[in-house]
C-alpha cells in the first residue's frame, strides 16, 4: 500500500516561507491569494495486511516522527499499491 | 570535571567546543560517537552545533535516534548535566527533554552575527558566574532558531522562571529590534524544570578567547566547571 501524508505547520505557526510565496504570488499578479501555507507531501510504501491496518500504522508513525506535534499537522490517505506490469 | 562532546554524523562544532574544554579551561574532555552506548563517566554532556544527520526532515529530528542519545536522556533523567547549543538545543527538543521546537527564522536567513543575551537565571550551574541580568556577547549562526511554544507551555516556561536567555540590545533591553530570528518572547535559551538540561541558540564556544572578538561564552563553561568543584568540596 501507499500511504500519502501531508504535514502542514500548524494555523497559530508563522510560515515565513508560505508568507514569501505569497508576495512573491502578489508580485506575479496572483492578487486573489490570500494565505500560502508551505508543508511537506512524504510518500510511504508499505506491507500491511489491511488498509486499517495500514491506518493505524502510518497515524503512529506521524505521530513519532514524520510530524512534530509541537508545530505541525499532519493528514493522509491509503491506496492500494499498482499493479506491476 | 569531565566533559563529554557528543558527535553525530554532520555536527560541526564539536571540535571547537572541545577546544574550549581541554585547551582554555584545562577540564577533562571526551568525544561521544552517535553509536557509543556509554557516556564514559562523563559529568557533563555536550550537544554541540551542526547539522545532524544532514537536519533531514526536520532540525533535530533524526538525531533523537542515536544509540548515544538514549544513555543522554537517561543521564538527564538522573540529573545529571546536558547542554544543547545551536543544533543540540534542536536535538534537545525533537527528543522531548526540553519543550517547544526550533523553526525557520522569521526573516528566511540564515543569520551569523553576534547577539546580545540577557541573562536571567543565574541560580543554574551553566550561568553561576554570570552576574544578576548580566549582557553576554554571543554570535549565532543558524537557519533555525525562533523558538516556538504553545502558548500554555509558554506561560508555564515563564511562570517557573525557565527562560535562561533573552536576546536583548547591549542595556540588557528585551526589545524587539534585537531579535534576531522571530523567537517567541526573545527567548534565547531554556532550561528544563529541574534546572539539569539547557538549550541555547546562541555559541557560547565561539566566544571563548579574545582572538575571536569576546570571551563572555567562557563564564558558560567555567560555571559549569566550578559548579562541579564546589558540589565535590562540599
Amino acid at each position: 500500500m501507499i500511504a500519502r501524508v501531508i504535514v502542514t505547520p500548524k494555523p497559530v505557526v508563522n510560515d515565513p516561507q508560505g508568507l514569501t510565496v505569497k508576495q512573491g504570488l502578489a508580485s506575479l499578479g496572483f492578487r486573489e491569494v490570500s494565505d500560502v501555507r508551505i508543508g511537506k507531501y512524504i510518500e510511504v510504501n508499505l506491507d500491511s495486511s489491511s488498509e486499517h491496518e495500514a491506518r493505524e500504522r502510518v497515524e503512529a508513525m506521524c505521530r513519532q516522527l514524520l510530524a512534530n506535534h509541537v508545530i505541525e499537522d499532519f493528514r493522509f490517505d491509503i491506496e492500494p499499491e499498482r499493479k506491476r506490469r | 570535571m569531565k566533559f563529554g562532546v557528543v558527535v553525530f554524523p554532520g555536527t560541526w562544532s564539536d571540535r571547537d567546543c572541545g577546544w574550549v574544554i581541554d585547551q582554555v579551561l584545562g577540564q577533562e574532555l571526551a568525544y561521544l560517537w552517535h553509536k557509543d552506548s556509554d557516556l564514559k563517566g562523563c559529568d557533563c554532556i555536550i550537544l554541540p552545533g551542526g547539522f545532524a544527520y544532514g537536519d533531514y526532515l526536520r532540525t533535530g529530528a533524526i538525531a533523537r535516534f542515536a544509540p548515544v542519545m538514549e544513555q543522554v536522556g537517561e543521564f538527564a533523567d538522573r540529573g545529571g548535566l546536558v547542554w544543547g547549543i545551536c543544533n543540540g538545543f534542536q536535538v534537545l527538543c525533537e527528543a522531548g527533554l526540553l519543550p517547544g521546537a526550533l523553526i525557520r527564522n522569521a526573516s528566511l536567513e540564515f543569520r551569523c552575527e553576534w547577539t546580545n543575551l540577557v541573562v536571567e537565571r543565574t541560580d543554574l550551574v551553566f550561568t553561576s558566574q554570570c552576574a544578576e541580568r548580566e549582557v553576554l556577547k554571543v554570535p549565532i549562526a543558524h537557519g533555525e532558531g525562533s523558538y516556538f511554544a504553545d502558548p500554555a507551555t509558554l506561560s508555564r516556561l515563564e511562570q517557573r522562571g525557565q527562560v535562561v536567555f533573552r536576546y536583548s540590545d547591549g542595556k540588557g533591553r528585551v526589545v524587539p529590534n534585537a531579535n534576531p530570528n522571530g523567537s517567541l518572547h526573545n527567548i534565547a535559551g531554556i532550561v528544563n524544570a529541574r534546572g539539569n538540561v539547557l538549550g541555547m541558540m546562541p555559541h557560547p564556544e565561539r566566544c571563548s578567547e579574545a582572538e575571536l572578538g569576546g570571551t563572555d561564552g567562557l563564564k558558560l563553561f567555567r560555571s559549569v566547571a566550578e559548579s562541579a568543584m564546589k558540589v565535590l568540596v562540599s
